[in-house]
């Protein structure tokens, strides 16, 4: 993605984290896809994978 | 651009949307409510802890423990949460709120889950704590007024999210979103994924609460409950150090020390500071070693540093703004000539204090499997929480609330000498309060029993005398701060309902006023470093960084021989 400065000569490119960062849907999938993957779908599956006691 | 009514606060330059503004009040004063509720529970617990008062008996005790429970760490503090989420997109972006609407809907919801919940609390029949760990059962308004709340701060959440949406669009704003901004982001984010969480558990728990479900699996339960349960405390992590860096600003101008890297700081809050939840089920039976210690000490450890991070850059950009202003003498002149007399500022400061140095370091103890052990599920645990969330969070909070009475509220803050005294008294007995609860429960002393001497009890437990002394301490130290906490409430309500006017020519009836900002600090010849020392903008924030780090090693390391102790090998 570029932006133009103010004079409008030179393109500037915004650098990829930058561009994560002010994206907020972005970040909103990290901030759920991490926990839920590494604790949540992680941990349900250790509970669920316990034998059931005969 | 919409014809949504704003109007300027003549004094700081902020411009407030007058549904934003409204929002923002209610929630407010509904969290200031909240914390009253909270705080009497809060009297009663603690007399009762205290071994020499002891003052209730179990079941008002349990009963009490759980209303102080839910009202501090769910209700209070998202109430105030939602507040600073519309404050920080709505006002500092100086746009319309979205959808107000739908956001007094939210408010609505969040209100009436706090009036049936504390209802199904105050009639005895929902004494389960705040973990409400099955297959111990409560009342369904319990978990209804849960679900009802977490409903309505989802709403709020969504609302905060459009009005970025709504801000962007109408070009309210160039570049990024202020840093403050961003902070409020990440605990919005941090939101939805521990309500997201909350509603997994909390609507088949209701369920089971109604007969319609046969059983919860208590691991399960465990597992996501936390997933709330903590997560929820994350929010306010997030949304505290957003309230430094405003108060940074606010009081000295201060620019942060660097944009790029305080944003990253929270990015790695929104991808790990929430695996931190494992830290509560390092006991639990059913989960592998891998997943406790990537949740804890791999991932959680990339939250610390963030926070190691913050706590950094906001005292840094503190004394860059001071030496600016010509206090360079010695390493800490910047800090003696701070406006320790204005509580927006003590109190900010002793929150960053007791966050980073009661809360933080014994949150990595805590977050590490092997020494976690020793101090597992005993009053350190709550001792730890109340330096994170309590000093951490609610000071943070309270000392924004004596900036806000007169931007927000349009009133003078009523009793200033009380005002100025209440950070030092809330804050310090906070922070005894949470020292002498990790020392007893380093001795051992459960979390939460009524009765630590286990009077009449089958089985006994001979705890030292020190323990009991330092459950003493944590009586007279927090009656101390909720003392403190008391002032608060007493300012702030007076300050609201009945304070002198801030008089001022701002009115609504206007669309759109520029905001005013303060002009940014002039860099000094040579830059910002020709102020500071050894080539450094911020020596003493240096020289502060490296006594905490001193500190960290040094109680690391004593809790792992601590640990060798208590289990010696032969």
């Amino acid at each position: 993605m570029n932006e133009h400065t103010s004079s409008g000569e030179r393109p500037i490119k915004i650098p990829l984290m930058q561009r994560v960062l002010d994206n907020p849907f972005i970040l909103l999938f990290i901030g759920i896809f991490v926990p839920a993957v590494f604790y949540i779908i992680w941990g349900i599956m250790e509970i669920v994978n316990i034998p059931i006691a005969p | 651009m919409s014809k949504a009514q704003f109007r300027t606060c003549p004094e700081t330059g902020l411009q407030y949307h007058k549904q934003a503004e409204m929002l923002i009040r209610a929630h407010a004063v509904v969290a200031v409510v909240i914390l009253l509720i909270g705080g009497i529970a809060a009297l009663l617990v603690t007399l009762t802890r205290w071994p020499a008062i002891h003052l209730l008996p179990a079941d008002r005790f349990y009963q009490l423990l759980t209303s102080h429970g839910v009202n501090m760490l769910i209700f209070w503090i998202i109430s105030f949460e939602i507040a600073i989420l519309y404050f920080c997109s709505s006002t500092l972006l100086k746009c319309r709120l979205a959808t107000p609407k739908i956001a007094w809907l939210g408010f609505i919801l969040m209100l009436a889950g706090i009036v049936v919940n504390n209802a199904a609390v105050a009639s005895g029949t929902a004494s389960v704590m705040m973990t409400s760990y099955v297959p111990m059962p409560a009342n369904p308004n319990f978990y209804l007024g849960l679900i009802l709340f977490a409903v309505g701060a989802l709403i709020g959440c969504f609302v905060f999210l459009g009005t970025l949406v709504v801000a962007k669009d109408e070009k309210t704003y160039e570049g990024s979103i202020p840093l403050v901004t961003f902070g409020a982001l990440t605990a919005c984010i941090i939101a939805i994924f521990t309500i997201a969480s909350g509603a997994i558990v909390l609507i088949p728990t209701w369920l089971w609460s109604l007969g319609l479900i046969n059983n919860i699996d208590p691991a399960m339960y465990r597992v996501v409950w936390w997933a709330l349960g903590h997560s929820s405390q994350q929010i306010n992590v997030a949304a505290h150090v957003a309230v430094w860096y405003a108060i940074a600003a606010i009081v000295f101008g201060a620019r942060p020390l660097s944009e790029k890297v305080s944003r990253g700081a929270f990015f790695l809050y929104i991808a790990f500071l929430q695996l931190a939840s494992a830290h509560h089920l390092l006991v639990d039976p059913g989960l592998s070693a891998e997943w406790k210690i990537f949740n804890t000490s791999y991932a959680m450890y990339l939250a610390v540093l963030a926070s190691m991070v913050h706590g950094l850059t906001v005292p840094g950009s503190i004394e860059v703004a001071q030496r600016s202003k010509g206090f360079t003498k010695g390493l800490f002149e910047w800090l003696r000539k701070a406006p320790w007399g204005n509580p927006v500022f003590s109190g900010m400061f002793i929150s960053l204090i007791g966050f980073g140095f009661i809360g933080g370091i014994s949150g990595v103890v805590m977050g590490t499997e092997q020494i976690n052990i020793i101090i597992h599920n005993t009053i350190y645990v709550p001792g730890h929480f109340h330096a994170t969330v309590v000093i951490g969070t609610t000071l943070a909070f309270m000392s924004l609330t004596y900036f806000l009475i007169p931007t927000l509220f349009r009133r003078q803050v009523a009793f200033p000498g009380l005002a100025k005294w209440q950070p030092y008294l809330f804050g310090l007995g906070m922070s005894v309060f949470t020292l002498a609860m990790m020392g007893a429960g380093t001795l051992g002393v459960e979390r939460r029993h009524w009765d630590m001497a286990f009077t009449n009890t089958a089985l006994s437990f001979d705890y030292p005398a020190s323990a009991f002394t330092l459950m003493g301490i944590v009586g007279i130290s927090g009656v101390a701060a909720i003392l403190g906490g008391a002032i608060y409430i007493l300012v702030t309500v007076v300050s609201v309902f009945f304070g002198k006017r801030v008089e001022s020519e701002s009115s609504y009836g206007f669309d759109m006023t520029t905001l005013s900002r303060a002009d940014p600090l002039l860099v000094p010849d040579g830059g910002h470093e020709a102020a500071g020392k050894w080539g450094l903008a911020a020596p003493g924030t240096f020289v502060l960084a490296m006594f905490f780090l001193v500190i960290f090693v040094l109680y690391y390391a004593v809790n792992w021989k601590y640990l060798a102790s208590v289990w010696p090998m032969s």
